[in-house]
C-alpha cells in the first residue's frame, strides 16, 4: 500500500477503505512514525476475529520494553482477520508497516469518522510537529 | 543521632553553600500554621544498651516456639531453619538493596529472582512463576483478580476448606468491584464436588481449592480441574510447598494458578509477617500475572545476564491499566526460600515432608486413642488434621495444653460456627515422639480436668 | 571481593547424590506411606530441585551477594525510595526468639510484649501522622493506599453516596491510580503547574461530587513542599471528598509538620523509607495507615486494643471493610520501625529530617551547576534534575549518566520518575550520609557530564555486566532455567 494514498488517525493508526459489491472493508495499521517513536517493539496485543469496534475504540495494545500505547480503530465495524503472523515477527513493523504489517481488517458498519481521519500530507504535518 | 554525621562545622559550611541563615529555614516553604509548634509527644531517645535491654523486656513477655510446644499451624509454620538460610540472608549485600532498577549493579539479586522463579516452577509444575508477592493471602486474591482478567468472567467459587482468612481478604477486595463470590461446603472436610458442579457455570472466572485444605485434608485436584475446565473456568489451587515433596505436583493435575504461603521455607512466623506469596502459572496467562518478574538476556558482550522483565504489565508503566497495584515483591523472602529449597534439596525436601506426614499420623493415633477425641473428617491428611473434642470444651482444654507448655491447637469454632467443638493440629518435622507423646497426655488431662470441675 | 569464576547457575552446579541436609531418621514407629495417602495423591519422585553440597550453597549465594550495590556498601541515592542506614541493632532485636519465633494464633495472654509493642506503634504512627486510627495490617504502601481507598468507598456507601473518582496529581507515584481501580474507582489525573504543585486551575473543574478522595503525595515526588495543600483540602471537603496523603515522603517533615494537621484525612507510612527497615533487594515493607476519627471505624481488622492494662486484637468492629492481609501484618517490618522511633525520640526525629533535608538542599546547591534543576533552589529531603539540555547538547541521556556513576561507585539516583520532568534523575541522599560523600557524589557528575558520549553511551564498563538487552528479554522472555 503507498502510504500517501492512506488516511490516518491522530492516534498514528493507517487506514485503507476498498469497497466490493457495496459493503467497504478496512485494513488498519499503524504508521512507520509511529513504530519509530515507540523503539523496539516487544509485544502486540491482538484482538479475536468476530469483535465489534466503534470508530476511535481500542482494539489492541502494542508495548516496547517499557510503554504501553494503545491502538484505536479509525473506524467502526466487525473484525473479519487479524494479522496474527505479527506476533512473533514484530520487526515486520519497523521493515513493512503499510503492507505486510497490516494489523487488522474490518467489515466498515460505521464510516461517518472518516472526514476527521487525516491525508497524507496532513498528518506529515502533525509528525514533523510531534518529533 | 547515632547515624547521621553532619556536625555543627559541617552544617555551617553546608547552609553556607546553600546561602540559608540556617536549618530551620529550609522549611520555611511549609506555611506557618501548617506546621507543629511542640515536640512530638513521644518516649525519649534510647541507646542501645536501654533499647536492647527494653526489648528484652517485652520479648521476656512473649512465649515463644522455643519455650513452648508448638502445634500450631494454619497457614504459618515451625518447621526447621538450616543455618544457611540466617547466614546467607543476613549479609548487607542482599538484605540493605533495593529492587534492580539498575541490573548491572543487581545480578545478584536478579539472578536469586530467577533462581527462585526455577525452583517454583520444579516444586509446582506450572510453567512461570514470578518473584513473590506478599503472602499467602494476598496471592490468592490476585490469583482470583488474575482469572477475571483472563476469563474476562466476574464469578469465583472457592471452597470452604479454603483458608478463611484469604477467602475473607478475597471478599473485602470483592465489595468495591463488579465481582461475585459464591462460596462452596465442604461438609466432610473436602470440598463437595457436586455443589462445586453446580455451583461452577458459564460466568465463573476459576474455582479456588487448596490442597492439602485448611483442615490438613488432601482435595481431589483432578475432580476440582475437570469442573472447572468444562465450564471454562480455570482452576487456582493453594498448596502447602513442604507437601509437594511427597505429594503430585498441581502443574501436574490440571491446577492453572498455583499459589501459596512460602513460609514454611525458611521464614520465622514472626507473629504473621512479613512472609512470601508465592505465585506460578501455566504461560499463556503470564501478561496477566501481577508482581515483578526476572528474565534471562544478554548483555553487550553477549555475556549471560538477568533483567526485570515483562514489566509493562505493572503499575508504574500502566498506572490505572495495571493488572495489579503491586510495586514490590518479597525479595528477602523469595531469597530465604531459594536458600532453603537449595539445602534441602529433593532428597531433604521429601524426607522432611514425611517425617510429617509420619508425625502427625502417629500423633492422630495417640490423641485419638483417647475415645474422648476422634479425627474430624474421615479424609487423608498431610501434617495438619482436625480433631473433635466430643466434650466440647476446646477453649478450656487448649488453654489447659497451653499453662503445661503446649501450644495444642487452634479452635475451629471462630470461623467455623459448626466446628466449634474441633481444633486444628500440625506436627511438622520438628515434633519428637515425646513431645507428641506429651500433647496426648496433656489433651487428655486436660479433658478430665474440666469435665470434673463441671 | 567478586570472584569471576563464579557464573553459573545453582541448578548447573547439581550433580546427581550431593545434599547439603540430612533429616533425622523418624522416632516415631514408621508406616507404610500408601497407608496413610491414597496412592494417585503421592508422587513418583521427588520435585527435580538441585542436589548440590552446603559448601556449593554458601559459596554460591555469598558470591551473587557481592554483584549488588546495597546501602551498607554504597550511596544508594535513589529518589522517592529513602535508602537510608540500616540499623544493625533493629535486626538483632527482631531476631530475638521472644519475636522472631511467635506464631500468629498463640494466645493473645502468651503475646503481651509484643501486642504491647504494636499497641505503642499505632500510638507513636497516630502522633507523629497526627491521624489518631491505625491499622499495622497492610503489607507495602500500595497496601495501604489500597486499603484506605476501600474505607473510603465504604463511608461514602454508608453516607448513601455514590463516588466514583479519585483524583490522583500526574506526578504521582504509579500505586495511586492503579490502587484507585482496584478500590472501584475511576482514575482521573490533575496536572502539575510550572512549579511543580497541583495545579489548581486543572483541579477545580474536575472537582465535583462524584470525586471520592484526592490523593496528594506532599512533599511531592518532586521534593517539594505543596504548600497550597490546605486549600485543596478546603476545595476537596467543599465537594464532600476526602484526603489521602501517600507518605512515601514523610522522611522530609518528621516532628515537623503532620498529615493530620496539614488536611490529611488518611494516609499511609512507609516504615521501610521512613523508619529504616531494611529493602531486602525489593521487600518486604510494610504499609501502615492512618485516618481520621470518623473513618476509623472502617480500619481492617485486627486493630490492637488496650483495656485494663491487657492487650488484645479486636476483630469485632461492626464498620469494618474486613481484612485485607492474612495474620496480623509485616510485624518483622514493624518491630523495626519501633525500634527506630524508640531510638530518635521526639527530637531525634526531628533531626533525622533536619538532616535529610539539609543533605538534600546541599546537594542541590551543588547539582544544580551541572544540570538544570527545574524545580527551584529549594528542595525538601530529595530534587529532581534534568539531563534534558545536556542531551541536546551533548546528546547523553539521564540514563548514560545513571549508568556511567555505577563505574564510579555510586547507585544511580531514580531515573525517568516522575513523568512529568523530562530526562529526569530523582536524588535523595537521606540524612545517614556525610558531607563528604554528597561532595564527592557532585564532583563524580560534574565528571561525568563531561565525558566524551561515546564513553557513556556504553557505560558501564567496570560492573560485572555491561548493559543487558532488555529487547530480548522481553520478546522472548525466559523467566526460568531449563536443563540443556
Amino acid at each position: 500500500m503507498n502510504p500517501e494514498e492512506l488516511l490516518y488517525a491522530e492516534t498514528h493508526e493507517w487506514v485503507h477503505i476498498t469497497e466490493e459489491g457495496g459493503a467497504k472493508t478496512a485494513t488498519v495499521g499503524i504508521s512507520a512514525f509511529a513504530v519509530e517513536q515507540l523503539t523496539d517493539l516487544v509485544y502486540m496485543e491482538l484482538p479475536e476475529v468476530g469483535k465489534q469496534v466503534a470508530a476511535g475504540g481500542e482494539f489492541g495494545e502494542v508495548e516496547s520494553v517499557k510503554a504501553v500505547s494503545p491502538l484505536y480503530s479509525p473506524v467502526g465495524g466487525e473484525i473479519i482477520a487479524v494479522n496474527s503472523d505479527l506476533a512473533d515477527k514484530l520487526e515486520t513493523l519497523g521493515e513493512d508497516p503499510y503492507e505486510v504489517g497490516w494489523i487488522i481488517k474490518l467489515r466498515v458498519t460505521d464510516d461517518s469518522s472518516l472526514a476527521k481521519l487525516l491525508d497524507h500530507p496532513a498528518y506529515q504535518k502533525q509528525c514533523a510537529e510531534e518529533g | 543521632m547515632p547515624y547521621t554525621f553532619n556536625t555543627p562545622k559541617d552544617q555551617q559550611a553546608m547552609l553556607d553553600a546553600i546561602g540559608a541563615g540556617s536549618v530551620e529555614e529550609l522549611f520555611d516553604c511549609i506555611p506557618d500554621d501548617l506546621r507543629l509548634s511542640r515536640l512530638l509527644d513521644l518516649p525519649p531517645a534510647l541507646g542501645e544498651l536501654e533499647l536492647t535491654q527494653h526489648m528484652q523486656m517485652l520479648a521476656a513477655k512473649n512465649q515463644h516456639a522455643d519455650q513452648k510446644v508448638c502445634f500450631l499451624g494454619g497457614g504459618s509454620y515451625d518447621h526447621f531453619v538450616p543455618a544457611v538460610v540466617d547466614a546467607i540472608a543476613s549479609r548487607g549485600e542482599f538484605y540493605t538493596s533495593y529492587t534492580p532498577y539498575q541490573p548491572e549493579v543487581s545480578q545478584g539479586n536478579l539472578q536469586v529472582m530467577f533462581e527462585y522463579q526455577t525452583m517454583i516452577c520444579q516444586l509446582t509444575g506450572m510453567d512461570v512463576s514470578n518473584a513473590s508477592l506478599y503472602d499467602g493471602g494476598s496471592a490468592a486474591t490476585e490469583a482470583v483478580l488474575l482469572a477475571m482478567s483472563a476469563t474476562k468472567r466476574s464469578k469465583v467459587v472457592p471452597a470452604s476448606s479454603v483458608h478463611p482468612e484469604y477467602r475473607a481478604i478475597i471478599e473485602t477486595y470483592f465489595t468495591h468491584l463488579d465481582a461475585e463470590l459464591t462460596t462452596v461446603g465442604s461438609p466432610d472436610g473436602v470440598f463437595d464436588a457436586s455443589e462445586l458442579e453446580q455451583a461452577v457455570d458459564g460466568e465463573t472466572a476459576c474455582v479456588l481449592i487448596q490442597h492439602p485444605n485448611f483442615f490438613g485434608c488432601l482435595e481431589d485436584v483432578e475432580a476440582a480441574a475437570t469442573i472447572a475446565h468444562a465450564k471454562g473456568a480455570l482452576l487456582v489451587v493453594a498448596v502447602d510447598p513442604i507437601s509437594l515433596g511427597l505429594l503430585k505436583r498441581p502443574g501436574d493435575l490440571g491446577a492453572d494458578v498455583v499459589i501459596a504461603e512460602g513460609q514454611s521455607l525458611g521464614t520465622p512466623m514472626q507473629y504473621g509477617g512479613p512472609y512470601l506469596g508465592i505465585m506460578a502459572c501455566r504461560e499463556q496467562f503470564v501478561r496477566r500475572m501481577p508482581g515483578r518478574i526476572a528474565g534471562q538476556t544478554v548483555d553487550r558482550r553477549n555475556k549471560r545476564c538477568w533483567v526485570l522483565t515483562l514489566q509493562t504489565r505493572e503499575q508504574h508503566i500502566r498506572r490505572e491499566k495495571a493488572t495489579s497495584n503491586i510495586c514490590t515483591n518479597q525479595g528477602l523472602f523469595a531469597l530465604r526460600a531459594a536458600i532453603y529449597l537449595a539445602a534441602l534439596g529433593p532428597q531433604g525436601l521429601r524426607e522432611t515432608a514425611e517425617l510429617c506426614l509420619q508425625k502427625s499420623h502417629y500423633a492422630i493415633g495417640q490423641i485419638v486413642a483417647d475415645d474422648r477425641f476422634e479425627l474430624a473428617f474421615s479424609q487423608p491428611t498431610f501434617k495438619e488434621f482436625a480433631i473433635r473434642d466430643r466434650s466440647g470444651e476446646v477453649e478450656s482444654m487448649l488453654a489447659d495444653a497451653a499453662e503445661s507448655g503446649i501450644f495444642a491447637g487452634i479452635p475451629l469454632g471462630k470461623w467455623y460456627p459448626e466446628l466449634a467443638d474441633c481444633f486444628l493440629v500440625t506436627v511438622t518435622e520438628k515434633r519428637t515422639k515425646q513431645e507428641i507423646d506429651s500433647l496426648a497426655n496433656s489433651l487428655s488431662r486436660a479433658s478430665i480436668n474440666s469435665t470434673v470441675s463441671v | 571481593m567478586r570472584n569471576p569464576r563464579a557464573t553459573q547457575l545453582l541448578f548447573e552446579l547439581s550433580k546427581s547424590g550431593r545434599r547439603a541436609s540430612r533429616l533425622p531418621a523418624s522416632d516415631v514407629p514408621e508406616r507404610e506411606v500408601s497407608t496413610m495417602l491414597p496412592a494417585a495423591a503421592i508422587a513418583d519422585e521427588a520435585p527435580p530441585l538441585s542436589e548440590v553440597a552446603e559448601p556449593d550453597v554458601v559459596r554460591h549465594f555469598t558470591n551473587l551477594s557481592t554483584l549488588n550495590m546495597s546501602v551498607d556498601t554504597h550511596f544508594y541515592p535513589l529518589g522517592s525510595c529513602t535508602m537510608k542506614h540500616n540499623p544493625k541493632r533493629n535486626e538483632r532485636l527482631a531476631g530475638l526468639p521472644g519475636i522472631a519465633h511467635l506464631h500468629p494464633y498463640q494466645p493473645e495472654e502468651s503475646v503481651q510484649g509484643l501486642l504491647q509493642l504494636l499497641y505503642d506503634l499505632q500510638e507513636f504512627l497516630a502522633e507523629i501522622s497526627g491521624l489518631p486510627a491505625v491499622s499495622l495490617q497492610p503489607a507495602a504502601g500500595a497496601h495501604g493506599e489500597l486499603t484506605a481507598l476501600m474505607m473510603a468507598a465504604a463511608y461514602f456507601n454508608d453516607l448513601g453516596e455514590k463516588r466514583t473518582k479519585v483524583l490522583t496529581p500526574d506526578s504521582a507515584h504509579g500505586t495511586n491510580p492503579a490502587s484507585a481501580r482496584m478500590a472501584g474507582f475511576e482514575a482521573v489525573t490533575v496536572k502539575s503547574n510550572a512549579e511543580g504543585l497541583v495545579d489548581l486551575d486543572d483541579l477545580r473543574p474536575k472537582l465535583d461530587d462524584q470525586v471520592g478522595v484526592f490523593m496528594i503525595t506532599n512533599p511531592s515526588t518532586l521534593g517539594i513542599f505543596d504548600d497550597q495543600v490546605a486549600e485543596i483540602a478546603d476545595l476537596v471537603r467543599k465537594q464532600g471528598g476526602l484526603i489521602y496523603l501517600d507518605g512515601a515522603n514523610m522522611n522530609a517533615i518528621l516532628g515537623v509538620a503532620r498529615p493530620g494537621d496539614f488536611g490529611a484525612d488518611m494516609m499511609h507510612f512507609n516504615p521501610h523509607k521512613t523508619f529504616s527497615g531494611p529493602h531486602g533487594g525489593g521487600g518486604p515493607g510494610a504499609g501502615p495507615i492512618c485516618v481520621t476519627e470518623k473513618l476509623g471505624g472502617y480500619l481492617p481488622v485486627p486493630v490492637v486494643a488496650k483495656r485494663d492494662g491487657k492487650y488484645s486484637l479486636d476483630c469485632d468492629r461492626s464498620k469494618t471493610i474486613g481484612r485485607v492481609r492474612s495474620f496480623f501484618g509485616n510485624v518483622g517490618v514493624l518491630v523495626r520501625a519501633y525500634c527506630y522511633i524508640c531510638t530518635h525520640g521526639p527530637d531525634g526525629l526531628k533531626r533525622v529530617s533536619e538532616n535529610a533535608v539539609l543533605n538534600a538542599n546541599y546537594l542541590l546547591s551543588k547539582v544544580k551547576h551541572i544540570l538544570p534543576v527545574p524545580h527551584g533552589d529549594r528542595c525538601m529531603h530529595e530534587f529532581v534534575a534534568s539531563a534534558s539540555d545536556v542531551k541536546k547538547v551533548k546528546g547523553i541521556s539521564a540514563m548514560d549518566i545513571a549508568k556511567r556513576l555505577l563505574d564510579y561507585g555510586f547507585h544511580a539516583p531514580t531515573v525517568y520518575f516522575p513523568l512529568t520532568v523530562a530526562e529526569s534523575m530523582m536524588v535523595e541522599p537521606t540524612e545517614s550520609e556525610s558531607k563528604e560523600m554528597l561532595d564527592a557524589f557532585a564532583e563524580v557528575l560534574f565528571r561525568v557530564t563531561d565525558e566524551p558520549a561515546d564513553l557513556l553511551h556504553e557505560a558501564p564498563h567496570t560492573t560485572t555486566i555491561s548493559r543487558p538487552d532488555e529487547v530480548q528479554a522481553a520478546r522472548r522472555p525466559v523467566m526460568k532455567w531449563t536443563p540443556a
